[in-house]
């Protein structure tokens, strides 16, 4: 794919973010993968934030437009076994401190791009928790590989978004939708889930993915995937200033669904980076995965909602009133554990290492 | 005959690019990868190509053995 196209590939998420508010999610929330998956949790019952509960369709789209794409493309593939317990655990914490900030790293480029500063803070974040793991990477981190499995294991997460698809439509009396709040701002169905399949496409063939574009950037110097991104800043600014100019805003004070405490914006993205970029991609890349039949990030999925359905259980969510306490130590506990895992398999890696040199007579 | 051959089959990303990087780094060309799948064989490619290498792409049964000159 061209850097032409891919600018445009992530221009016409952005844009399509800013239709989404404009036509009735909440502000700076046209698509958050986060924000989404929480109120799937909610409305599930998972947890019982009455203000966060609806089966957005948009996640729905996702995973049916890159499902059927990908079968299209013949690049539909039922794979497995890369260590789908650390990677629960991992997507479990990437939602900790992605509701701690307020939003995935999708939702905070939207709000860069409607002026919320806080934002900003939250990328910096973001970008050291890449560099972190980074480090991790260089000296070998890895979650091992995975093997082809039967092709029904693929079929799974497809047939979850079709189920969400049916309660939504059906509102079976054990779904909860919010009548008040976040959860209760929504752009019609049949816009968020066409808006949902064009992003879920547009992502399985650009590979969009916010932790990629740094890390490739950072890593090795590709730029490829961070001019995606880069193009869903740009178009969401410009879709923002067309259609939703009463709600354009710069500043760090009073920004929708958010709040302004600088160390904890900080450390809830840095510890999102770093869990993304050990998991080898972000919320919307790992939803993309599980489409095409990569269970491991089906699991990782359902991590970032059993993680969302905690934080408001525990909570440790923030809000636009701040942070609280549970969730400062929720950070603290996911950033010590995501770390010690990495550098676990990292201090492994080395004595295998010296194990075989010894052998070998190195 | 290529003079090292790196297996990234079923590693997530960036994992396939980063062990081609090594290999580049420590063994002289022509290396063989080989991936599973279509994003590694477009990143290592583009990575292969970012370095002035040419990259023969051969697919067989749904994996994709990438050779670097």
């Amino acid at each position: 794919m061209k850097k032409s196209t891919i600018l445009l590939a992530g221009g016409v998420i952005g844009l399509l973010a800013a239709l989404l508010v404009k036509f009735g999610n909440p502000v700076n929330m046209g698509i958050c993968v986060a924000c989404f998956y929480r109120d799937i949790a909610g409305a599930l019952g998972l947890h019982r934030a009455e203000v966060v509960q609806y089966i957005r369709p948009e996640i729905i789209g996702f995973i049916l437009g890159a499902f059927i794409i990908a079968l299209i493309n013949k690049e539909f593939k039922a794979t497995g076994g890369s260590s789908p317990l650390i990677r629960f655990i991992m997507g479990f914490f990437v939602m900790i401190g992605a509701l701690v900030f307020l939003g995935c790293p999708l939702r905070m480029i939207l709000r860069l791009a409607n002026g919320d500063l806080n934002a900003l803070i939250g990328l910096f974040g973001y970008v050291f928790g890449i560099w972190v793991g980074i480090q991790f990477i260089k000296k070998g981190f890895s979650l091992g590989r995975s093997y082809k499995q039967a092709k029904v294991n693929g079929y799974i997460m497809p047939l979850i978004a079709l189920a969400l698809l049916i309660f939504l439509v059906l509102q079976p009396g054990f779904i909860f939708f919010s009548e008040s709040g976040p959860g209760s701002m929504r752009a019609p169905l049949a816009l968020s889930l066409i808006a949902g399949l064009v992003v879920g496409v547009i992502v399985q063939r650009g590979r969009i993915c916010t932790v990629g574009g740094f890390r490739d950037a950072i890593l090795i110097r590709d730029y490829h995937l961070l001019t995606g991104l880069i193009g869903i800043f740009v178009f969401a600014l410009l879709g923002n200033l067309i259609l939703n100019p009463a709600s354009f805003k710069i500043g760090f004070v009073e920004q929708p669904i958010a709040h302004n405490d600088f160390v904890w914006n900080f450390l809830g993205m840095t510890l999102a980076g770093l869990g993304s970029v050990l998991l080898g991609g972000c919320p919307l890349r790992q939803t993309i995965l599980a489409a095409e039949g990569n269970t491991d990030s089906a699991v990782t999925v359902l991590g970032l909602i059993t993680g969302a359905a905690f934080a408001h259980n525990f909570g440790t969510a923030a809000s636009g009133a701040g942070v609280p306490v549970n969730g400062q130590i929720a950070v603290v506990v996911g950033l010590v554990v995501l770390l010690g895992v990495a550098g676990i398999i990292v201090s492994q890696k080395a004595d295998v290492k010296k194990k075989e040199g010894a052998v070998l007579g190195q | 005959m290529a003079n090292k051959v790196v297996d990234a089959r079923g590693r997530s990303c960036p994992e396939p690019v980063m062990m081609t990087k090594v290999a580049l780094e420590t063994s002289s060309p022509p290396i063989e990868v080989l991936v599973d799948n279509e994003v590694a064989k477009e990143n290592v490619t583009r990575f292969a190509k970012s370095k002035g290498f040419q990259v023969k792409v051969t697919e067989y049964d749904e994996e994709f053995k990438l050779e670097i000159v």
